[in-house]
């Protein structure tokens, strides 16, 4: 990131960044506690019983646009300071030369913490390559960026709770590190373009640019940059998935779900992976929807098998990699990726 | 003055566009704004996030879209 931003020292303004945010964060926890109290009060406002369907779906809407929104701000702020600290050539020379396994690890960690955006996955992908970055290293970053992303754990954290959350992140990374390790062992570098493979074999990467030093201020300021950037791309998605989640949960019967997306019917985890790939929303419409199937009695192995398939395994990601893998490679990946979600979704439903 | 933006026709790449072409408008400095959407061009100057803004041939500025003074500073 070669964010100019003026370093100018200046402690007195510093000062009041750092108490605005203060002030900001107890604001926001003391209108956080009242959310419920709001949605109560909206919905009085409508010319329906509370205790019909649709007062309960109006009741949920009003209470969780607010709440994710909230979530979404504090947590997309909090990554964005964070992320500042790291940039995509910063990853490229740590995960240069550095074997599988390991690199697995370290690849799907910092896939979480890199700053990039989907449209940028094609000349990320060869940059790491042709540093020597090795493949399936390469694909544990690429696997866990998208799949373990904060508006995913924000959303997952207020709307289905922490514990589904943490667990999310966890097999996320799991499969992110394994996916890759395993596409790693099969020795695919031939299977990539041929163009992609000429840089490989030959071109070095040039130097990076240096960026001067940012003070915490100008972190602050890239949080608020993120804040506004993902909530452009996702408040609308938020909206549409909270109120098809809304019309779930007031109308939809509660045996239902229980029955076809139950943890007695086996083939629903791969019919969840299946349907989920040509799927094309972001985690701020699927989780939403995710809360409410959960409620009514679907399982939940079989919810994240269809959250984690529609989220990283996505039909317009396939066509930008498609500019840099052969259709093979990208047809192992699916595979493999694929089969850790199944892994994933069993496995849950076996335990909880 | 000849500027190059790298970018693969994302919404970004046309907003760094659109700034560029503006901010020079205003400065009234003359510009040739040539926009490069090949992927195998965009990763033969070595950035890993677009859009970037390549100037003489030195690409000045990757990953974001730049801000208003940013360019202006690039054009004086």
């Amino acid at each position: 990131m070669s964010m100019q931003l003026s370093s100018r020292p200046n402690p007195q303004s510093d000062w009041l960044w750092h108490l605005g945010l203060v002030a900001f964060v107890a604001l926001w926890w003391l209108v956080y506690q009242q959310l419920i109290a709001f949605s109560e009060l909206v919905t009085a406002l409508f010319p329906v019983d509370r205790h019909s369907h649709t007062g309960e779906a109006l009741a949920f809407f009003f209470y969780d646009v607010p709440k994710v929104m909230m979530l979404l701000t504090l947590i997309v702020f909090a990554m964005g300071v964070v992320r500042s600290y790291f940039s995509p050539e910063r990853t490229r020379a740590l995960l240069a030369g550095k074997r599988e396994g390991a690199g697995n690890v370290m690849a799907a960690g910092l896939g979480v913490m890199t700053p990039f955006c989907s449209c940028s996955a094609v000349p990320l992908f060869i940059g790491l390559v042709s540093a020597g970055v090795p493949l399936g290293v390469t694909f544990s970053f690429l696997i866990s960026a998208p799949m373990v992303n904060e508006v995913a754990l924000a959303l997952l954290f207020g709307l289905v709770g922490w514990k589904v959350a943490v667990t999310y992140a966890a097999f996320g990374l799991s499969i992110a590190i394994a996916a890759g390790w395993v596409i790693g062992k099969l020795n695919l570098e031939g299977w990539l373009q041929d163009w992609v493979r000429d840089i490989h074999s030959g071109a070095t990467a040039p130097d990076p640019t240096e960026d001067a030093p940012l003070t915490l201020v100008d972190r602050y300021h890239l949080g608020i940059e993120a804040v506004r950037e993902i909530f452009g791309r996702v408040w609308m998605w938020i909206i549409l998935g909270i109120g098809m989640g809304a019309l779930i949960h007031g109308y939809v019967p509660e045996d239902l779900m229980a029955r076809i997306m139950g943890a007695d019917a086996w083939w629903s985890v791969p019919a969840a992976v299946v349907i989920g790939i040509p799927m094309y929303t972001n985690a701020a419409g699927v989780i939403p929807i995710v809360e409410a199937l959960l409620g009514k009695g679907a399982a939940l192995g079989t919810v994240l098998a269809f959250m984690m398939s529609v989220i990283a395994l996505s039909l317009p990601e396939m066509i930008i990699l498609k500019q840099v893998l052969t259709l093979r490679l990208i047809a192992v990946f699916i595979g493999v990726v694929g089969s850790g979600i199944l892994a994933v979704g069993y496995l849950f439903n076996i335990l909880f | 003055m000849e500027i190059k933006i790298l970018g693969p026709g994302c919404a970004k790449c046309k907003a760094t566009a659109e700034m560029i072409a503006r901010v020079a408008g205003e400065a009234g400095r003359d510009v040739t704004i040539e926009k490069i959407e090949d992927m195998r061009q965009i990763v033969g100057f070595g950035v890993m996030t677009t859009p970037a803004v390549v100037i003489g041939g030195k690409v000045v500025h990757k990953g974001t879209v730049p801000s208003h003074d940013q360019v202006l500073d690039w054009l004086n």
